[in-house]
């Protein structure tokens, strides 16, 4: 394993992350998540669905990393965005990936950054743009798809810690217990364009439009 | 917090970028008012952005453009997922893409003021993010503040404390403030407002334009258009 693997994954990485609750703050707002099981379960499907497609959409982008062509990325881009079908989590998602990119071209700076960056302006998807980051600072592409899988719900976990005053050991419990999922999906996503899933969450969808729509919110997404 | 001439930002303008004012300061004490202040007496003669981080979304921007003290488009509003304090410190990634957004859309500007979520005394600018603080306490929450010190109060660049229309009815001594906080700040200046009193703030926005002065100065930006 490589050790910017770590720093990647850390919730610490100032790349925006604290921002974004990935559907938690409607879901708690609509009362769809108020305890432990009912985060658990929220996290299960949002890994089973969002998660298990961000992981390969992140192990295809470190593939293609060093290789990187402005027409390839700008292909790959839209894999992701047909597999986005909320505009609000499609916005979320470039802006998570444009902050992502902005921080990562200083911490590892390497052309195909700069050519994914110039190539989309208003920023990668977050998986897309991760994939790419793995790549540059020495990651596999299974490295990648780990990182993707595993920020698909801790960054979730964390809001709803805030949000809902849950006990933080338990939750990290929960997340724990997740771990065999998550290594699972990281060792056979696919890198390769034409088998990248697609799993749909219409929840995951809904509480992002919702969200975007709330009079007060105190996340992104 | 002192010179930060190490500019790694990507500046939108050629000739420089606008300098980056932080606001911080607790929930309450008039960071927005301050900054409504700020945007009024120096609109006429700066060009103006200003990024809001209210931990209630984005009221802050709505309390600005109501004011109709800046043209709405020239507000952003950045959400910090609960964390007011992560967002100016730890992780500026945000509020630094809001700040260049600004200045790709409306650049060249002169400066750009960033207000901060409410947050407690120990809530500090990065440099990364903030070229130069303001703190903003208010006599409401005591003559003891000063005294107690914290980062924010002891190392912005200049400190403000607002609300002394409010210091008779809450029993708050202004020289008892004046002196402590001149004990803590090793020669900074400190400001003594009232917003509410004085809708201008014309105190601090001169210490504001001398900051922008000597910006252009050190950093080259072109004073050629003013808006009228
Ligand atoms: N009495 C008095 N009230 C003020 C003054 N400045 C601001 N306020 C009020 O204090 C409240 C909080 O101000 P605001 O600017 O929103 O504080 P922020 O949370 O620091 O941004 C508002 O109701 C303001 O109208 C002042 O100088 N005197
Ligand atoms: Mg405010």
């Amino acid at each position: 394993m490589h050790a910017a693997l770590l720093l990647l994954a850390d919730s610490r990485l100032p790349a925006g992350g604290h921002g974004h609750s990935g559907g938690v703050e409607e879901a708690v707002r609509i009362g769809a998540i108020h305890d432990l099981p009912s985060l658990a379960a929220f996290l299960r499907g949002r890994l089973a669905t969002t998660g298990l497609v961000t992981a390969a959409l992140a192990a295809a982008a470190c593939a293609y990393g060093s290789s990187a062509s402005r027409t390839g990325w700008i292909r790959l881009n839209a894999e992701a965005d047909a597999r986005t079908s909320s505009p609000a989590q499609r916005d979320a998602g470039r802006t998570q990936g444009r902050l992502l990119l902005r921080t990562a071209r200083r911490i590892w700076p390497s052309p195909a950054l700069d050519v994914l960056a110039e190539s989309l302006p208003q920023g990668a998807h977050h998986p897309v743009a991760l994939g790419a980051v793995a790549s540059a600072a020495g990651c596999v592409p299974g490295e990648a798809a780990l990182a993707a899988a595993y920020t698909a719900v801790t960054g979730p976990a964390t809001a709803a810690v805030r949000l809902l005053g849950l006990d933080p050991v338990a939750v990290h419990g929960l997340l724990a217990g997740l771990a065999p999922d998550l290594e699972r999906i990281a060792a056979t996503a696919p890198t390769d364009w034409e088998a990248l899933p697609a799993h749909a969450a219409p929840a995951l969808d809904l509480l992002a439009e919702r969200h975007i729509r709330a009079e007060l919110r105190l996340f992104v997404s | 917090m002192g010179a930060n001439h190490d500019d790694h930002h990507h500046a939108a303008d050629p000739h420089g970028r606008a300098l980056r004012l932080g606001i911080g300061g607790p929930v309450g004490s008039g960071k927005t008012a301050l900054t409504a202040a700020l945007c009024r007496t120096l609109g006429q003669s700066l060009r103006l952005g200003v990024v809001t981080n209210d931990i209630y979304t984005t009221e802050d921007a709505d309390f600005l453009r109501k004011a109709g003290v800046l043209d709405p488009e020239r507000i952003a509003a950045v959400q910090t997922g609960c964390c007011p304090h992560t967002a100016i410190r730890d992780d500026i990634a945000a509020n630094l893409d809001a700040v260049e957004t600004l200045e790709e859309r409306f650049g060249p500007l002169d400066l750009v003021i960033v207000e901060s979520g409410g947050d407690n005394l120990t809530a500090t600018f990065s440099r990364g993010l903030a070229d130069r603080q303001i703190f903003v306490l208010d006599v409401s929450g005591g003559d003891k503040v000063p005294r107690k010190g914290g980062p924010g109060v002891t190392t912005a660049d200049l400190l403000v404390i607002n609300k002394t229309d409010l210091a008779p009815m809450v029993g708050a001594d202004l020289t008892v403030m004046s002196r402590d906080a001149a004990a803590v700040r090793d020669g900074r200046p400190v400001l003594f407002t009232s917003v509410r009193e004085e809708p201008g703030a014309h105190a601090v926005a001169t210490w504001v334009s001398g900051l922008v002065e000597s910006w252009v100065r050190d950093h080259g930006h072109e004073p050629d258009h003013v808006p009228a």
